[in-house]
């Protein structure tokens, strides 16, 4: 069955209006937040609830072609990459939260919310949505579930496996079925927390319930400036030592704080080699001792000027300066590399010199933002694609920046997720073994790979017979050929994230 | 003859495999199957080589921790191999300036605990008893800190196991935050031993609070206000913002008074000032009287009722806390309708009560006490497993809704009517899919899950 008969079927579940098949109006949908990876979906449908994004995936696996769920396409890992030859279901009709329980501290939402909305919604009852990746404000609550989003404040609070407590989903085959009793009691395999963070390759979220967190009693952010970054590190090795967890801990060096501050005017110290925010929240009783402590370890370190915020207004105010900091470097080359690698915290301070090393062989400016209390790093590897090989070599230090992560005992992606971007790292970082028994879950939820396929691992794993329908053309056929296109792409659009 | 060839034969594959083999003894039977063989690999490698080696005979394998919940569930449909993990107890790595732990399977929580308060840290879970790490895991067990800590999941961030063929796996790593790839630890956390062998773990820490405080109230009176007023309270505590790492419920028996108790840590000046807020909070909720004190002495117990434990059927059972006066006038109700007196307790403050029944209950009362209770819980909103029963009363649960029945999350007669000891299970195909791609032969802890 060719793509193009399966529009009158999309039209009656989804209707008129909520398919696209005009060309120029589906290539708005040729790639997420990594727009060096785009490709054109052959066809966009915009289901408006639970039934017709059902229909929608069984229509797709009686006719064997592959479907990609979107969000609001702000993901960094290309996770959200359409199929030229499928489906691109896009869940932004669905965007009702639909229950709050103050006093269970739960929601029910739809996947297309946006992760603010959630917090909007529980704050009337001094409550908020935990997980608060820097794109907040836009990105979808399935997306977040999609890629296990972290943010800022992860490093106290969790990611988004710890407060999402039942999914509904569609699975590959089309099936409606809900994982995890909504309580967050486990009840069997997790299969929740193996959904949270699979990329989009097990299904597609289409109700998902979530933990709302007691807002604190008070908050406090300090923002340090410190001479080197090893200055600013050892201050938040002795915050960790005094027994201390942070709502979160973030570093930016001296290239970052130049970029913030001609963005968004943040005015954090001039002249800085690193800038350390610290947050500590909780209950009065506790905070004020923990902040106590934090000044005098922070001073003890070598802070060139320290500065307190304790009211929203102030506190917004100084992490603008951190949250922009991607768009911002945007100022300093035409194009750059946002990479997501992570190291043991104790490990920060070698991997940075090595990065150093690596700017300063290659030629290759890099300016560093980094969550120091959980030891993940954003590397922004800048570069002028208008200079022949400028972008090669990027991509070169940037392989290098993994590298020295998998080095470290660390990871390929702290929360960016693999996506097409980082699948060929996958083999760095797992052996063989590893990734045929994650494969094993793939093969349970979507034998026949239709469901966001290409995506996560380097190549796929056969499953066997598959019941039921003709075998699609296996991805491997089609893997890293038909996708990716490079030349002519424009720049990094400059997007507003704090 | 051929039986007793082959059972020689499997046993000197097993040895050469292994180097601590010997028959299974009447100790090791689970329910009544007593394994031929015992054996405990000293590491990954050998458990790896003891797999392939179970593969390549067909025995059946059931790991085994500290034994402490064999009873739990349903004994296994096959066991010809336990595999003892007590030998692989080594913390073998405690990275405390990045507060990420790498454990043995077999290690015991309270040795882990002591081990890593050497530097002040710890695996946030209060496991109360022997269990070993493996058994927390493979049962997603967690005391009273779930509330404010989760449950294994949320802490374990590397894992390795050994498949069902002898394949070692790992997945995750040794850092906190980490989205590489699909996330097996979760998977393997409450497999009850049905997907593989896990050999060791990688946790995140907590530093160690430097003070605890217990803030107790005990409610008494006529029904429903009594229920009325614990549910109260329990909101109150755990939707404070005083943070508490606890809160906990205790009603021995049906009717009768029911004790709360909220848990706060941190610094010695700050646990003392919160906990008199707290005090003052649940006291302006109830003319009872409210105290600051030790660890109340049913903290963190199972709750017990009296005869052996062998013969108890234990339920847990979950709901969003704001159903929490209903649940508990359910089990009241339950109890008046079918003449049980269970005891009741647990994490109400994280949704969780565990409802121990006497002994000797038919199983009959115990199946129709099982469905009352369920029927309080809205779709979506929790479920009512009952986790241990003796025989008898497996049998008449295996009649209605199973071992494992939720209210329905999908909101459809087809998951709350599912019939049979396999129960309602949300995501229960997938999960049955899962294991055929992990194990083909259902030669891992068969029949343990019912649905699996």
């Amino acid at each position: 069955m060719t793509i193009s008969s399966l529009v009158p079927r999309m039209t009656r579940i989804c209707g008129p209006g909520n398919v696209v098949t005009d060309p120029l109006e589906l290539r708005t949908y040729e790639c997420d937040g990594l727009t060096s990876h785009r490709a054109t979906p052959a066809l966009v449908v915009l289901p408006s609830d639970a039934d017709q994004v059902a229909a929608v995936v069984r229509e797709c696996a009686a006719a064997g072609i592959p479907f990609v769920a979107r969000g609001s396409g702000t993901g960094l890992s290309g996770g959200a990459v359409p199929r030229e030859d499928g489906v691109l279901i896009v869940m932004s009709k669905m965007r009702r939260v639909l229950e709050v329980d103050p006093v269970a501290r739960r929601a029910i939402v739809e996947p297309g919310v946006t992760n603010l909305a959630v917090t909007q919604a529980a704050a009337p009852h001094g409550l908020f949505y935990a997980p608060d990746p820097s794109s907040q404000v836009v990105c979808s609550v399935g997306g977040n579930v999609a890629e296990n989003s972290g943010g800022a404040h992860c490093l106290k609070h969790g990611f988004t496996v710890n407060h999402v407590t039942g999914l509904e989903v569609v699975t590959p085959s089309g099936e409606l079925t809900w994982l995890g009793d909504g309580t967050g009691v486990p009840l069997g395999y997790d299969l929740l927390g193996a959904f949270t963070g699979s990329e989009g390759t097990l299904g597609i979220a289409t109700k998902v319930v979530v933990k709302l967190t007691v807002a604190p009693q008070v908050v406090h952010l300090v923002l340090a400036g410190y001479a080197t970054l090893a200055d600013g590190g050892r201050a938040v090795s002795d915050i960790i030592a005094a027994g201390i967890v942070p709502a979160a801990i973030e570093m930016m060096d001296a290239l970052s704080i130049e970029a913030a501050e001609a963005a968004v005017a943040c005015g954090y110290p001039q002249g800085a080699g690193a800038v350390l925010l610290v947050e500590l929240d909780g209950p009065a009783a506790e905070v004020e001792a923990e902040l106590a402590t934090v000044m005098k370890l922070i001073e003890a370190a070598g802070a060139t000027e320290v500065r307190t915020a304790d009211d929203p207004a102030q506190r917004f105010a100084i992490w603008k300066g951190r949250k922009a900091a991607f768009a911002a470097v945007g100022r300093l080359a035409p194009a750059y590399i946002v990479q997501d690698g992570v190291v043991p915290r104790t490990a920060l301070g070698d991997v940075l010199a090595r990065i150093s090393a690596l700017s300063a062989s290659s030629g290759i400016r890099v300016a560093n933002v980094f969550h120091a209390g959980d030891g993940n790093l954003h590397p922004l590897v800048l570069y002028n694609d208008a200079v022949p090989g400028e972008a090669e070599r990027a991509e070169e230090v940037s392989g290098a920046i993994l590298d020295a992560c998998i080095d470290y005992g660390g990871s390929i992606t702290g929360e960016h997720g693999v996506g097409v971007d980082k699948s060929r790292y996958m083999p760095r970082m797992f052996s063989d073994d590893d990734l045929d028994t994650m494969q094993l879950l793939r093969c349970a939820f979507d034998p026949a790979s239709l469901c966001n396929p290409g995506k996560v691992f380097p190549t796929p794993r056969l499953c066997g017979e598959v019941p039921g329908h003709r075998r699609a053309p296996h991805p491997a056929v089609v893997a890293g050929q038909a996708a990716v296109s490079r030349e002519g792409d424009p720049p990094h659009p400059p997007m507003e994230i704090f | 003859m051929s039986a007793r060839v082959s059972a020689a034969k499997a046993g000197k594959a097993l040895a050469a495999a292994c180097d601590n083999v010997r028959p299974g003894a009447a100790d090791d039977a689970v329910g009544a199957v007593v394994p031929s063989f015992v054996a405990a690999p000293s590491s990954t490698a050998q458990a790896s080589a003891l797999l392939r080696a179970c593969a390549e005979h067909d025995l059946a394998v059931l790991p085994r921790g500290s034994g402490s919940r064999l009873s739990w569930g349903v004994p296994p449909a096959r066991c010809d191999v336990v595999v003892d993990m007590l030998r692989m107890g080594a913390v073998i790595e405690h990275a405390a300036g990045d507060l990420v732990a790498r454990v043995q399977a077999g290690a015991r929580m309270a040795d882990v605990a002591s081990a890593l308060a050497t530097a002040g840290q710890e695996i946030a879970l209060d496991v109360p008893g022997p269990a070993t790490i493996g058994g927390v895991l493979a049962d997603a067990l967690a005391g009273p800190r779930r509330l404010r800590y989760g449950t294994p999941r949320d802490l374990l961030i590397g894992i390795t196991v050994v498949r069902a063929d002898g394949t070692v796996a790992h997945s995750g790593g040794k850092v906190v935050k980490n989205v590489a790839g699909y996330d097996i630890g979760k998977l393997f956390t409450g497999s009850a031993g049905t997907l593989g062998l896990i050999t060791e773990a990688t946790f995140r820490l907590h530093p160690r609070p430097a003070a605890r405080a217990w803030v107790t109230a005990r409610v008494q009176g006529t029904a429903p206000e009594v229920t009325t007023m614990a549910a109260a309270m329990v909101a109150a505590a755990a939707n404070s913002p005083l943070v508490a790492s606890a809160v906990e419920l205790d009603r021995p028996a049906p009717g009768g008074p029911i004790s709360v108790g909220v848990l706060l840590e941190g610094s010695a000046d700050g646990v003392a000032a919160r906990a008199r807020e707290m005090e003052g909070l649940l006291g302006s909720l109830a003319q009872v009287p409210v105290s600051v004190a030790a660890p109340p002495d049913w903290w963190a117990g199972i709750p017990t009722v009296e005869g052996g434990a062998a013969e108890h059927t234990l339920m847990r059972v979950s709901f969003w806390v704001s159903r929490l006066g209903g649940v508990l006038d359910a089990i009241d109700a339950a109890a008046r309708e079918t003449g049980l007196r269970p005891a009741v307790g647990g994490s109400a403050g994280a949704g969780l009560l565990y409802v121990t029944l006497p002994g000797g209950a038919p199983g009959e009362a115990v199946a129709r006490f099982a469905g009352r209770v369920r029927a309080a819980i809205p779709a979506g909103r929790g479920s009512a497993a009952v986790l241990a029963a003796p025989e008898a009363v497996r049998g008449a649960l295996a009649g209605t809704a199973g071992l494992a029945g939720t209210a329905g999350l999908a909101g459809t007669a087809g998951l709350a009517g599912t019939a049979g000891l396999a129960g309602s299970v949300p995501g229960l195909a997938l999960m049955r899919a899962v294991k055929d791609q992990f194990d083909p032969g259902h030669r891992m802890a068969p029949g343990r899950l019912t649905w699996a």
